[in-house]
């Protein structure tokens, strides 16, 4: 018996997103009575992968192996299966992040087991089952799922829990799936990182913007408002339509589902298509000139005004803010 | 080329959401259904753009029941040339899989375009599911495909960007928005749909994984706290000190 996370590198750091499911992992095992362990794919450092022993990680099963340092989810979920061997374990706990999407299912079907997708809270355990609950219909309901198989699958909603760290060290053992060159499938040719601005899928703090500005050459203010808050820039869905913004800002049900800490809307109505991408966000503040605009009954604090002198004044008062923190 | 592609049925978004049976079953009363988006606008259009190109054929697999035929008739204006409905619930992710993977093991297909998630249960599961059990490489949230020689270059969504990389066929891909423009079917499509093929075939016996036990609505919308245009000092300390937020 363990409780196996799947743990992500990325430029030699464990990923965000990693170090939630590690935590969620480890509360899993905590509750169980059982050991809390990890798999990393790829090359990565000693000391950077024992720190997950601050997460309860008692020890990590590391393939240091140049193959793995690109995503390939058939090589990937083999590998895995078999920390899932080596380890005995009957739960893994995975990132609901870009990859952990397509690898989770494919875990589920490998080790024919349950699989929620998006887990918000700690699973509860009752004999041989185990329920937990995730969002549905893109955050109007939420459901309980009821796993039925021994083995268990649980992908964790990235920002559903607050990782608290302690001081343990994790044990680092070499780890050495037997793949063969054929196993993987892809070939990575290219990759295109925004560079010097935050990752909107990682973000804490999100600022967005949307028809209400009225053209792309008014962005400026909400880009120095992101910038001073250290937050990710986003849009709705018409303004990359019509290339104000590029898609890679869309949020909402047909673009990126964000769940950020603080959510500031700026001239977006709140089209249900929009608040499916958004309303898992903690805190959501809307600034809008329209007090029916719909996004006010999903906010938490609202200004029914101009976003043109609002968010000059926000700015002032943030840089005000700043300076007194 | 053959390429499959997977549609779902799903309440359309501006949808009601409601529950009967003390929160035990979704309630479809009143409830106007739809293709899922990501499969019509994104899996099935690429699929037929890239038959269109190359020649070949689209076939479209619906795990339902028969009151899902408008879907499917609707998938064979925009396009498909067949398609192909197991005739079962649709209740579990890995049940929908195997019924899918079970149909595509009988036909050699090229390539399977699935639709990234559903816009109901947003769980983004059966592409690779289905990639799983038919042992394929697969690449999801897809932006971009082109085919050339049997090799796809293909530009998925990465935190922060994208990323560019090449498989051999056969493949399975999870398709999202930028991979294609959504068509309407014109008449001549709508007219042709009606004498397309499309068989009904018995379900797979496969356990299911998963079961909803029940449902939830959030309780009450949230209740907004108003600040004045002209006091955004105020918005800020209320982040700070009450929502924690900054």
């Amino acid at each position: 018996m363990a409780v196996l996370t799947v743990v992500e590198i990325s430029e030699g750091k464990i990923k965000k997103a990693s170090v939630e499911a590690a935590f969620y992992g480890s509360k899993i095992a905590e509750g169980l009575g059982t050991d809390s362990v990890a798999v990393v794919l790829g090359e990565a450092g000693a000391d950077e992968l024992a720190t997950l022993g601050q997460l309860g990680i008692k020890k990590v099963l590391h393939a240091n192996d140049a193959r793995f340092n690109n995503f390939d989810s058939k090589a990937f979920s083999k590998a895995i299966g078999e920390a899932v061997n080596a380890s005995g374990a009957n739960v893994v706990s995975i990132s609901f992040n870009q990859n952990g999407k397509l690898l989770a299912p494919r875990l589920s079907v490998r080790l024919k087991a349950a699989y929620v997708p998006g887990a918000v809270d700690l699973p509860v355990f009752s004999g041989a089952t185990a329920t937990v609950k995730k969002n549905v219909f893109s955050g109007k309901a939420s459901a309980q799922y009821q796993l039925n198989t021994e083995k268990k699958v649980f992908a964790v909603n990235p920002n559903s829990l607050s990782p608290v760290r302690g001081t343990g060290t994790a044990t680092v053992e070499a780890f050495a799936p037997a793949m063969t060159d054929t196993d993987f499938s892809t070939v990575v040719k290219a990759t295109d990182k925004i560079v010097g601005e935050i990752p909107l899928s990682e973000a804490e703090l999100v600022v967005s913007a949307g028809r209400g500005l009225k053209g792309p050459e008014n962005w400026g203010m909400i880009e120095e408002l992101a910038k001073l808050l250290g937050a990710a820039t986003a849009c709705s869905r018409a303004v990359a339509d019509v290339d104000w913004r590029p898609h890679h800002e869309h949020v909402g049900q047909t673009g990126l589902t964000i769940r950020p800490n603080l959510y500031i809307a700026v001239g977006i109505s709140g089209a249900i298509q929009h608040l499916a991408g958004v309303n898992g966000s903690k805190v959501i503040v809307v600034i809008n000139t329209d007090p029916e605009a719909p996004f006010f009954k999903a906010a938490d604090y609202g200004i029914v005004g101009d976003a043109f002198q609002v968010v000059p004044q926000l700015v002032e008062e943030i840089k005000k803010f700043k300076s007194a923190h | 080329m053959k390429i499959l592609v997977p549609i779902a049925k799903v309440p359309d978004t501006t949808s009601k959401i409601a529950f009967t049976d003390n929160n035990t079953k979704f309630s479809p009363d009143g409830v106007t259904f739809i293709m899922n988006p990501t499969d019509e606008w994104y899996a099935l259009v690429r699929a037929i753009e890239l038959k269109e190109k190359q020649g070949g054929e689209v076939v479209v697999i619906h795990v339902g029941l028969a009151d899902s035929e408008q879907i499917i008739r609707k998938a064979l204006a925009i396009g498909a040339d067949k398609a192909v409905r197991v005739d079962a619930d649709p209740s579990d992710a890995y049940f929908v899989a195997a019924q899918i993977a079970a149909h595509a093991k009988t036909e050699n297909y090229d390539l399977i375009i699935a639709g990234k998630e559903t816009i109901d249960y947003n769980s983004y599961e059966v592409g690779g599911m289905v990639a799983e059990l038919l042992d394929l490489p697969c690449v999801a949230l897809v932006q971009k495909l082109d085919i050339e020689n049997g090799v796809a270059t293909i530009k998925r969504e990465i935190e922060g960007g994208t990323e560019t990389v090449e498989a051999k066929l056969p493949l399975v891909i999870c398709a999202q928005k930028e991979l294609a423009e959504a068509r309407i079917p014109n008449m001549k499509g709508i007219m042709g749909a009606r004498t397309k093929p499309l068989a009904v075939v018995p379900a797979d016996a496969t356990e299911k994984f998963t079961t909803i036990v029940n449902y939830a609505v959030p309780e009450k919308a949230k209740e907004c706290k108003y600040v004045a245009p002209d006091n955004v000092a105020e918005l800020v300390r209320l982040l700070h000190e009450e929502a924690k937020a900054i």
